[in-house]
């Protein structure tokens, strides 16, 4: 058993999520996590999916879906990764204001510089309006008054507007 | 004062000692399967009351927990929130039978875990203003809890438990689903 991970890239289009699983489960491969979504009208999805075909197998089997040259297909083995238990917290970081280029870096420079992991990041551009979801993980012992001063200060720098928030769930 | 009268109630109630269950996970298929009307008064109600709030007692963090989730396809459920921040109303412990949502109003979005989806966590939008029509294990009495916040969701996923539904069947979007890191 290997894993697989899989990108798809590309025009937009009815379908392509059926045809690309179809071929896979043709190889026997079972799709683990997966992610799809559309950026700037671009068909964009990452799957890791568990099997015993190998990379060219899978590029092969994949390769119809590239022939008209609207989609780029990639193929490649990873290894198994153990997702860490931490003892850290989980967080919202969002971010919104006028569009300039740096807003993302500078303000996930801040969480980095905190030891503070990105889990799950979306930005959108609308209009003018620049937006920045992002969960993360921050360790235990992590000052946050400090870091959401920090974040607060590159995000007035930049004329945008940051929130950090805790993410925790209630357990029912 | 039906509030009054779940308040007032307690385990003790039953007059049976209860036992502390496994509790199952996603994917058995007992959590996706629509629990049975129970007969509040019969013996087999009563130790299963018994047997969720000595289950939920022991499980940390736990504020209610239905039966589907010890593995028993059947509407009866126990909450305790009585303990939690978030709270505002709260009625202590209290198990209902057959229980129905009478009146739901101001849905707010908030994120929730599940002991029997224990890798997962979701946001999921509930009514904070609740009304709850059930049964009280033992006497049978039919009750009418009136709550609100933190106590009113707990109630809304218990009794989506009991309809064979968990808080993935709700998620707000295909982005409202989280690995969970750190546990209890």
């Amino acid at each position: 058993m290997t894993l697989h991970a899989i990108t798809v890239l590309g025009h937009d289009r009815p379908g392509i999520i059926a045809d690309a699983t179809a071929r896979l489960a043709g190889l026997g491969l079972n799709l683990e996590d997966s992610s799809m979504t559309l950026l700037r009208g671009h068909f964009a999805m990452t799957l890791v999916c568990s099997g015993t075909a190998d990379d060219a197998a899978i590029a092969t089997a994949l390769a119809p879906l590239g022939e008209d040259g609207t989609l780029t297909v990639s193929v490649r083995e990873v290894p198994t990764e153990q997702p860490a238990t931490s003892d850290g917290s989980p967080w919202v970081l969002t971010v919104h204001g006028g569009d300039r280029t740096g807003i993302v870096s500078s303000v996930v420079g801040q969480v980095a510089g905190a030891g503070g992991n990105i889990t799950d990041l979306t930005t959108r551009l609308a209009g003018d309006l620049y937006l920045l979801l992002a969960e993360l993980d921050l360790p235990g012992g992590t000052d946050v008054e400090a870091l959401q001063a920090s974040i607060s200060q590159v995000a007035a720098d930049l004329g945008v507007v940051a929130t950090l928030r805790p993410a925790e769930a209630d357990d029912l | 004062m039906t509030d009054d009268r779940v308040t007032a109630w307690s385990e003790d109630e039953l007059a049976v000692a209860g036992r502390v269950l496994a509790v199952v996970r996603a994917p058995d298929p007992v959590l996706a399967t629509a629990g049975a009307d129970v007969d509040p008064t019969s013996p087999e109600t009563v130790q299963l009351a018994a047997d969720l709030v000595a289950t939920m007692r022991v499980s940390p963090g736990c504020v209610g927990l239905a039966a589907p989730q010890v593995g028993v396809g059947a509407r009866v459920f126990c909450v305790d929130v009585s303990q939690h921040p978030k709270a505002r109303t709260h009625h202590g412990t209290f198990v209902l039978c057959n229980a129905e949502v009478v009146e739901s109003s101001r849905n707010e979005k908030a994120r929730e875990g599940c002991m029997s989806v224990p890798d997962l966590t979701g946001d999921v939008k509930r009514a904070s203003r609740l009304v709850v029509r059930g049964q009280l294990p033992g006497t049978g009495e039919t009750v009418t809890v009136t709550t609100d916040a933190f106590e009113a969701r707990a109630l809304q996923h218990e009794i989506d438990h009991c309809s064979g539904l968990l808080f993935l069947d709700r998620v707000a979007g295909a982005h409202a689903v989280y690995a969970r890191t750190t546990y209890l």
